[in-house]
């Protein structure tokens, strides 16, 4: 964690992280009802609205800050129930093998080969709108690349030789799976949930601008649906649309930058030693080849 | 391939080797010069972080990221490695200096047959496809005594003994005329040991290459060497001929390892470890390196580097009680 903390890019990706969660948690108390009407519709940035107002006459920051509640919140949650269930079949999977591997290998692979998008579109549309069914689309859909990615993992730690000394000395398959096996893939697992919540919060935003959300709940994506709605483009008010996009994608951002981070921490090969890469930039020697030749008193 | 006897195969001038990492730079291999004659098996030894493994792979500069050669010169029979490019460097190595691994377990892959991998050093030099050189690699398997139909087993199919047989197998394909071994014998038990050097030695004397040894066993290297050289911190701290460093060690670094192990023929005696720690690269040491665990270090050593003294013929030693 101290590693992670010095580490420039995931410095960065925590603090954006960090703030936004905040302004989810504790934004919504500084701002009014997002829903209200407060002004006349289509008000550009002004003092009094800063980012504007809709289309609806409703106050553009107050819904950016309250529409993070929601999205954040599905994200982070489909993210971990992604990894979750891709944990728990993926090492059973791949811990027992046989019979019990076949059936799960099985059910993991029918849920790899539907195609994604056609398939949440259609259930989404079935479902009751809403926050919840967005969520339990997006995991039903979107465990299967976890569980794979894990059981592999399971498979190869499986054979090592301190998992058969745990065996050995009597340990439970349960206690070896949970306190031997997965430890050693955390930081597969932080970028598997990781990778999952930037597929939640993307695929959510495009699911509520197709108005497959609950459009009258303040969330970034329906909040896209409505300046799409209210042709925003058209009328060229860019500020209905262009801060809710800029969250998601700095969020999007921060998410990717704290992945690589955790990467480059959990693997201090992929870490690059920047004087080395400097040394030799300027001594003009590419890299990747053999031990480069730079006696002192050349540069 | 067989160089006469006391012509310079490989030289080696004042070659330092720095990681230029992020830290600081770290000097790990700090002026270390040495020859290898034809026939001749000079034997690296020094404890672990000496710079052994460091000194070898910097000749072949197979050495990766982040370190850099940063002086000092590497001739083979007069060609200057160090100025090859990639493709001069892709032909020397092999066909001239060959590599035999620490671990045999690692250097062979697992998914390949041990007689492909023969044939694949033997391909990718001489351009003989695979199955024009069976019989090639039969005949090395046999000369390292290994039965030749073994060709079609993969490496988990051997014992590690045979595994290591194999891999010198490798390193002998191209008939190189130097050898580089580095601790070919480590990962094995005692007898299995005793085998395989023999057999180099055996294959020396029959095909005449010459051999850069490394271990940290002097007592091996003390059977096996003609010359040895004995590093300390990245640094030469004495190098004779085998049988002058068993008989006269001067450097205190040397005579502390002659104390540490017992000798079979001669009469018994105390053994004696040297005290302290080796010394950590990271944090460079004024004067002499040694001088931390040096029992006769005085003012004179923790301030100034000794230098390589000619005490004998081919005997250098770095130490100020003997300049």
């Amino acid at each position: 964690m101290r590693g992670l903390l010095s580490n420039r890019q995931a410095l960065l990706g925590l603090t954006i992280l960090g703030l936004f969660v905040l302004m989810a948690l504790l934004g919504p108390l500084f701002v009014g009802d997002p829903t209200a009407f407060v002004d006349v519709p289509l008000l550009p940035p002004c003092a009094e609205h800063w980012f504007g107002t809709t289309g609806q006459g409703q106050d553009v920051l107050a819904q950016t800050i309250a529409g993070a509640r929601v999205t954040l919140l599905i994200g982070f949650a489909v993210g971990f129930s992604v990894v979750a269930i891709g944990s728990l079949i993926g090492t059973t999977a791949g811990y027992f093998g046989g019979r019990i591997d076949d059936v799960l290998g099985l059910v993991i692979n029918v849920f790899l080969i539907m195609p994604g998008l056609p398939l949440i579109v259609v259930i989404a549309a079935y479902l009751p709108a809403g926050p919840t069914t967005i969520a339990t689309v997006l995991i039903i859909t979107g465990w299967a690349w976890g569980a794979r990615v894990i059981r592999s993992q399971t498979l190869s730690l499986r054979d090592r030789d301190f998992v058969a000394a745990a065996r050995v000395s009597g340990e439970s398959p349960l206690r070896i799976i949970v306190v031997e096996i997965l430890p050693n893939m955390t930081s597969l697992l932080v970028s598997a949930f990781i990778g999952a919540t930037v597929y939640a919060i993307g695929a959510q935003v495009g699911l509520e601008f197709l108005g497959l959300g609950d459009v009258s709940k303040v969330t970034w994506g329906t909040n896209l649906y409505w300046a799409s709605n209210d042709a925003a483009l058209f009328t060229g008010s860019w500020w209905t649309f262009v801060p809710t996009g800029l969250c998601v994608a700095l969020v999007g951002f921060a998410l990717a930058a704290v992945n690589s981070a955790i990467d480059q921490v959990g693997n201090p090969r992929l870490r690059v030693q920047r004087r080395f890469g400097q040394a030799l930039a300027k001594a003009g020697i590419p890299a990747g080849g053999s031990t480069p030749v730079m006696r002192r008193g050349d540069d | 391939m067989t160089d006469a006897p006391s012509t310079d195969l490989l030289q080696v001038e004042d070659l330092r080797v720095e990681y230029l990492a992020d830290g600081g730079d770290v000097c790990v291999v700090d002026g270390v010069s040495l020859r290898v004659r034809g026939g001749e098996i000079l034997g690296l030894a020094g404890e672990s972080g000496s710079g052994k493994t460091t000194i070898v792979q910097a000749i072949l500069r197979l050495l990766g990221e982040p370190a850099a050669i940063t002086g000092g010169q590497v001739l083979f029979r007069g060609e200057d490695v160090l100025a090859m490019d990639e493709e001069q460097l892709r032909r020397f190595r092999w066909k001239q200096v060959s590599l035999v691994m620490q671990s045999a377990m690692n250097a062979l892959n697992p998914v390949m047959t041990v007689g492909e991998q023969i044939a694949d050093a033997i391909d990718a030099h001489q351009g003989v496809a695979a199955r024009k050189s069976r019989g090639r690699v039969a005949e090395l398997l046999e000369l390292v005594g290994i039965e030749p139909g073994r060709a079609s087993a993969y490496p988990h199919e051997l014992s590690g003994g045979m595994r290591q047989r194999v891999v010198i197998a490798m390193a002998l394909a191209l008939e190189p005329p130097l050898v580089f071994m580095d601790e070919p014998t480590t990962a094995l038990d005692v007898v299995v040991q005793k085998e395989i050097l023999e057999q180099i030695a055996a294959l020396k004397e029959e095909l005449g290459f010459a051999i850069l040894f490394i271990t940290h066993d002097l007592s091996l290297m003390l059977q096996f060497c003609t010359h040895i050289g004995v590093l300390y911190a990245g640094r030469m701290a004495e190098s004779a001929p085998a049988k002058v460093l068993h008989e006269d060690p001067r450097h205190p670094y040397t005579v502390g390892l002659m104390n540490a192990f017992p000798d079979v023929r001669g009469r018994q005696r105390e053994l004696r470890g040297i005290p302290g720690s080796p010394a950590d690269p990271r944090e460079p040491i004024p004067g002499c390196r040694f001088h931390p665990r040096c029992e006769q270090a005085d003012e004179r050593c923790r301030t100034q580097q000794p230098p390589l003294v000619e005490l004998g013929p081919d005997h250098l030693c770095a130490c100020w009680y003997h300049a």
